[in-house]
């Protein structure tokens, strides 16, 4: 029985990690560095560069998770190394 | 599920909405029992008791009905807790006493620069679920050294990660504990002593019977409690101020309300000191570098800290692993996208009704937390009056015949608390207490607070009669705490948000005293000690650290000592610096050997802990050893060199002041680049990288079995590759 492609697993893992890496990187650190910019935007009175620490970032990181978990759930079941449920 | 399951526990397992749903809407109802015996007239201090009496009580009852007999229940639940619960768990798990009641506080401080704490303390879940936490539940782990142990071949790499969860575990469990202690004293006016042994009854309960089984549904309670309470007062608020209960939303408009009051309160002339910082501009207290490098500590720290690693132990599947992180997430985001409109609302609040005001008609809740010592006008609290007027009874008593002598008699006569409150008072204010009690001993703080907030604002160069800016001092707790009463809620809210602070602190303390009594009992005793134990031993064992651990954290956070806070802030470098490399590069490179790991961890560990001892604690020989590299000020080092000669010259009665003036100054500059030591992983972290990667590189590659083994733990597929705390095959 031909063994379930574990290298193209990994490769794809791996590709998924970076991105969401990539992902949170943006939203932890590279949109504050424009925080003084941002402040210029102001909607329903919060300044935008606030907002983006006090809220914006923390709904992108729940997001991101809940997609985060389904996209590689895919990737196991499509290389064959998912779990029996 | 190939678990085995009790009767009884299946029938719970399959029925937890049910159970929990009753269970929240019984502590709802329990709420509105009690605020109708409010209003018939009981005592405060009685609802009080019984809120946290209930609570208490309903947390020990899950802890006595989780007990168990087994291993795996014991030290993980019995990999049996569906990932929505253990997200809830995790929650309660993560969000301590700190993040309850101090965290508003802090924004409230610093306001925009202190949301770096809100995304630190969230964003590192996503390295947690990303990097690590499904390919440990893989291996099948029961604590995080088993894994090191296993991936880097033996017990030197177990000993070592044992010494930095205890490093960075212990000094946070103390401080919850504390916590517990600081909230039932202030609530029910307990001893604050009585309270930390009854917060250690309560954690105790809840964990020793059944371990993480025990401590995982209790945590689920204890999430339910502190969320209710966190949100109620503020959506009140909410309501009430702007008309729409969603305080996460109307906020906004206090955000815009604040900095208009900031510019008129700059054009008042309240602002002579200088002490405002506007609420939403950035980097006034942390510049660039240090805000960026605290997101980032504080982040890794989330995904290295073991008592959240092993949480995700517990889910069913990998699977389960992965989307319990999500959910956690959400439900610690709850919490922390709400904090910053307690701090707005309590700004506004401040802002609106204190500052400018006259000294004479200061609100309320002002005389409330004086009363505890927790808001200054001037440096002046009832508190310290109330200690200063009992120091100057017992000074007349021993004969003090003016106000010159009362520290000279305190002193002859030993009375050390006395003569320190006494001599926390500036000089117009002491004249004021001494005189007021000279012609009647029996004033009190009360009647004196006023002519002594005016002598203090005097002093302090305000002769207006308003409140300025400066003049205004709130401790961090207060935001939360006060809120209730700000808004004229009735006494129940205020003890539904005591019943909530105690529920974090006491969720948290229980995760990590199991973190560190596991390590202890499975990593250390059963791993390295006796490695035949039958089950019965070990569990017997391991109930007895849980004990000996407990006691002595709480013995620790009897003392009070002086750091506790910051040391918690420490735990989150020591844990990125001390064990991320080792994990993360564990599962992503195959390179990664035993040698590396041990290079690492002591690189990464020691680097964090020299940085944070050397500026904290030998500032002065840190900043001589590195002058060259701190970020000093040219005014900050001519001040060090004017105070280092004035050490150097002084007499020796003088010298004790002269070093604490020296040291404390030595602090500020003692640093590499000007980082704080909060965020000391800086520079730990990439020294663990490098040295794991050098040396590792340097020495024998990792054998095919344990490439195999590295292989096994990134699919998910297939059996854990432990069983019951053993290697189901030995690795070499």
């Amino acid at each position: 029985m031909a063994g379930p492609d574990t290298e193209g697993h990994w490769r794809a893992t791996s590709r998924l990690m970076w991105i969401a890496l990539a992902i949170w990187a943006f939203f932890a650190f590279v949109i504050h560095f424009f925080v003084n910019t941002l402040n210029e935007i102001v909607i329903l009175g919060f300044p935008l560069g606030f907002y983006m620490a006090a809220q914006g970032s923390l709904i992108a990181f729940v997001v991101l998770l809940f997609w985060f978990a389904r996209r590689q759930n895919a990737i196991d079941s499509e290389y064959g190394v998912a779990e029996e449920e | 599920m190939a678990t085995e399951s009790k009767a009884g526990s299946g029938d719970f397992l399959n029925n937890l909405g049910k159970v929990y749903g009753i269970y929240a809407g019984g502590f709802l109802a329990f709420v509105a029992v009690l605020a109708v015996l409010e209003q018939i007239g009981v005592p405060d201090r009685v609802l009080g008791y019984l809120f946290v009496g209930f609570t208490i009580l309903v947390y020990a009852i899950i802890g006595v009905l989780s007990r168990t007999a087994q291993v795996s229940e014991y030290y993980v639940a019995g990999r049996k807790v569906p990932a929505f619960y253990n997200g809830m768990a995790t929650g309660a798990d993560w969000m301590s006493a700190a993040s309850f009641v101090g965290m508003a506080g802090t924004l409230y401080a610093l306001g925009y620069d202190g949301l770096a704490f809100v995304l630190g303390w969230t964003g590192g879940f996503v390295l947690v679920s990303v990097l690590l936490a499904p390919f440990l539940r893989k291996f099948g782990a029961y604590t995080v050294p088993d894994f090191l142990a296993a991936r880097y071949n033996g017990n030197l790499v177990r000993l070592l990660g044992v010494i930095v969860l205890v490093a960075c575990s212990f000094t946070y469990v103390v401080a919850q504990i504390y916590g517990t202690g600081i909230i039932a004293s202030r609530f029910l006016g307990l001893d604050f002593t009585v309270a930390v042994y009854a917060g250690l009854a309560g954690i105790l309960l809840c964990s020793m019977l059944g371990g993480m089984r025990a401590v995982t549904w209790t945590q689920v309670a204890q999430y339910i409690v502190l969320i209710i309470a966190y949100l109620v007062p503020v959506i009140i608020l909410s309501a009430k101020n702007y008309g729409i209960p969603i305080p996460q939303l109307t906020y906004g408009q206090a955000l815009q309300d604040i900095t208009a009051r900031e510019q008129e309160i700059v054009a008042q002339g309240l602002n002579v000191a200088n002490t405002l910082k506007p609420h939403v501009a950035a980097f006034l207290t942390y510049d660039r570098l240090n805000y960026f490098a605290l997101i980032l500590c504080l982040m890794v720290g989330t995904a290295s800290l073991p008592h959240i690693l092993m949480r995700y132990f517990t889910t069913p599947s990998v699977r389960d692993a992965r989307k319990s992180v999500a959910w956690s997430l959400l439900f610690i985001f709850l919490l922390y996208f709400t904090a910053p409109s307690y701090a707005a609302f309590a700004k506004l609040e401040v802002y609106t009704n204190v500052i400018g005001q006259s000294l004479d008609q200061l609100p309320a809740w002002i005389s409330t937390y004086s009363n505890l010592g927790l808001v200054k006008i001037y440096g002046v609290t009832l508190q310290g009056l109330a200690g200063s007027i009992g120091a100057v009874k017992a000074a007349i008593a021993a004969g003090a015949a003016d106000m010159a002598s009362v520290a000279v008699t305190l002193q002859s006569k030993g009375l050390t608390s006395e003569l320190a409150a006494w001599s926390a008072n500036v000089d117009p204010v002491k004249a004021v207490v001494f005189d007021a009690v000279k012609a009647n001993a029996a004033a009190t703080a009360q009647d004196i607070f006023n002519p002594a907030i005016h002598a203090a604002a005097t002093a302090a160069g305000n002769t207006t009669n308003l409140l300025g800016h400066s003049g205004l001092s709130i401790d961090n707790d207060v935001i939360v705490l006060s809120t209730p009463e700000i808004a004229g809620m009735p006494y129940v809210i205020a003890g539904l948000v005591a019943a909530g602070g105690l529920a974090a602190a006491l969720s948290t303390a229980d995760g990590l005293l199991l973190a560190i009594a596991n390590a202890l009992s499975h990593d250390i005793y059963y791993k390295m000690v006796d490695t035949n134990a039958p089950t019965a031993r070990r569990l017997t064992v391991a109930r007895i650290l849980l004990l000996c651990v407990a006691v002595l954290a709480a013995y620790t956070a009897s003392t009070k000592p002086a750091d506790i806070l910051a040391m918690v802030s420490w735990a989150f470098s020591l844990a990125a610096a001390g064990l991320f490399p080792a994990l993360v590069l564990g599962v992503w490179w195959k390179r990664a050997n035993k040698w590396g790991a041990i290079a690492g961890i002591i690189a990464g560990f020691g680097i964090c802990l020299y940085y944070l001892i050397g500026t904290r604690y030998y500032a002065v020989g840190f900043y001589e050893m590195w002058s060259g590299l701190s970020g000093a000020s040219e005014a900050a080092v001519t001040k060090y060199n004017d105070l280092k000669a004035a050490f150097e010259g002084a007499a020796p009665e003088a010298k004790a002041a002269a070093w604490k003036a020296f040291d404390t100054h030595a602090q500020t500059i003692a640093n590499w680049f000007g980082v704080r030591n909060i965020s000391s992983a800086l520079f730990g972290l990439p020294a663990g990288f490098i040295a794991m990667i050098v040396v590792s590189l340097l020495t024998a590659a990792p054998s095919k079995q344990m490439q195999d083994f590295i292989d096994e733990i990134r699919r998910p597929k297939g059996k854990e590759l432990m069983e019951g705390g053993n290697l189901v095959r030995e690795i070499h």
